[in-house]
């Protein structure tokens, strides 16, 4: 015992060196199952209002491109009333197009974000008091971004398209077919897309949307092109490359998507799973 | 004492907001990212002891975890290099140039003292982090030059910051 003690006061710097590596190797590991060590995130409350101090000081020198994104969108959005409201004279008693309050949209600005990690996140500058929960999508001016997992009272934050632990669900919009879309960490650019059998015609420049069977994103948003593809010998699906519509280098005013019905559907799948 | 306490606080909370700020925003070719933050660990007064060294280290990288999103990770790899520190400093060091109460810096050591120090050091911290965060070995050449690099821009930061700040 007296031997053991004098071995452990002997080399105490390298017991307690090893004890602190494997609690870091803990965190990491519950990190990697998603399992998110509650408070270690950047949605917690003293690291979320110093990001939201910084970004406002940067947010105020990128408002002229900021301005132009939200001109082109609101155009965008212009023309497509326009179309609606022809089409509502033609049949008065048509409201499905209305009454479809599947989706709510909260608007947000980003506060922090990542490109060029192997797990990138964004933190948001809205949380559950502006009605934001787990489990919503965020998308932007140009298409798909993220999904929210962590919410504070204020703050919101959860991984980016270019996050390698996350998927989407999305389909190549001219015949449906679906795959899942993943990032494989080099590039903030391009993403693949997988799951999509040999028989299936691709070209160049086809548009990737999203499902809409994730139940986080409707479906039809826009999240690239395709940049090239091909499939190897042995594998069973196309390798396709995706250049993604969204520059995350620049984003900063996205919205996040309220499925108001997100509780039914889950409780209906898992209903399947008890089966 | 209280003096110095104070100055290695300030040193602290301003290395760790300018890392959480400014530095892991900057993207040079999309995946170049230099960790000035280490710098407060390798400044330490000589006379730190192991344990100290330690539990600084531990709670330094924490607290850049929390800002970026990786529980762990940081904080395994600044413990990493608060242990090799003291056998660093042993390795290119006689004995009799090293004064009690000095400090491991560049204007008291002599530039290839310091030169030396960083390297081996961040070269370590680097290495460790890197693959810490892919926690693979495959693609082993791409994670390699991506520590490199960083770790380059890193070493290239430090010695400039001495220049800049800390020549007194």
């Amino acid at each position: 015992m007296r031997s053991l003690l004098q071995f452990l006061a002997r080399f105490h710097v390298f017991f307690l060196f090893l004890a602190l590596e494997i609690i870091s190797l803990i965190l990491i590991v519950n990190y990697n199952n998603f399992q998110r060590v509650r408070f270690l995130n950047s949605s917690n409350r003293i690291s979320a209002s110093i990001y939201e101090m910084s970004s406002n000081l940067t947010h105020y020198f990128q408002l002229r491109r900021i301005n132009e994104e939200l001109a082109t969108e609101n155009a965008a959005l212009q023309t497509k009333l326009q179309k609606l409201q022809v089409v509502d004279i033609f049949s008065q008693a048509d409201t499905s197009v209305i009454s479809d309050t599947t989706y709510q949209f909260i608007p947000a600005r980003i506060i922090n974000n990542s490109v060029n990690k192997q797990y990138n996140y964004v933190t948001l500058n809205k949380g559950r008091l502006d009605g934001i929960e787990p489990d919503m999508g965020i998308i932007g001016p140009n298409g798909v971004v993220g999904m929210i997992t962590n919410v504070s009272a204020h703050y919101s934050s959860g991984p980016s398209i270019l996050n390698k632990r996350w998927r989407v669900s999305a389909k190549i919009k001219k015949n449906s077919y679906f795959g899942s879309l993943f990032w494989g960490g080099n590039d903030s650019q391009y993403a693949q897309l997988n799951e999509i059998p040999f028989h299936v015609e691709l070209a160049l420049g086809d548009t990737i949307i999203t499902s809409g069977y994730s139940s986080i994103f409707p479906e039809g948003i826009l999240i690239g092109v395709i940049e090239d593809f091909n499939h190897d010998s042995g594998a069973n699906f196309y390798q396709v490359n995706v250049r993604l519509s969204t520059n995350f280098k620049t984003i900063s005013h996205i919205e996040v998507v309220k499925n108001n019905f997100l509780e039914e559907q889950n409780n209906l799948e898992e209903q399947n799973d008890n089966d | 004492m209280i003096r110095d306490l104070l100055k290695y606080l300030i040193m602290l909370v301003v290395l760790v907001l300018l890392q959480a700020l400014i530095l892991n925003n900057i993207q040079f070719s999309g995946y170049v990212n230099p960790y000035l933050y280490i710098l407060f660990i390798l400044l330490l007064p000589f006379e730190t002891p192991r344990y100290l060294l330690l539990f600084m280290g531990f709670f330094l990288g924490l607290s850049i975890d929390v800002f970026s999103n990786t529980p762990g990770i940081h904080a395994s790899a600044t413990t990493f290099l608060a242990f090799l520190r003291p056998f660093t400093i042993d390795l290119i060091s006689s004995r009799d140039n090293i004064e009690v109460s000095s400090t491991p810096r560049l204007h008291q050591m002599g530039f290839g003292w310091f030169m030396r120090y960083t390297l081996i050091l961040v070269l370590a911290h680097h290495l460790f982090l890197f693959f810490i965060e892919v926690f693979t070995f495959d693609g082993f050449i791409y994670t390699l030059s991506r520590s490199l690099l960083s770790a380059s821009f890193t070493i290239v930061l430090i010695i400039v910051s001495q220049f800049l700040i800390f020549k007194e």
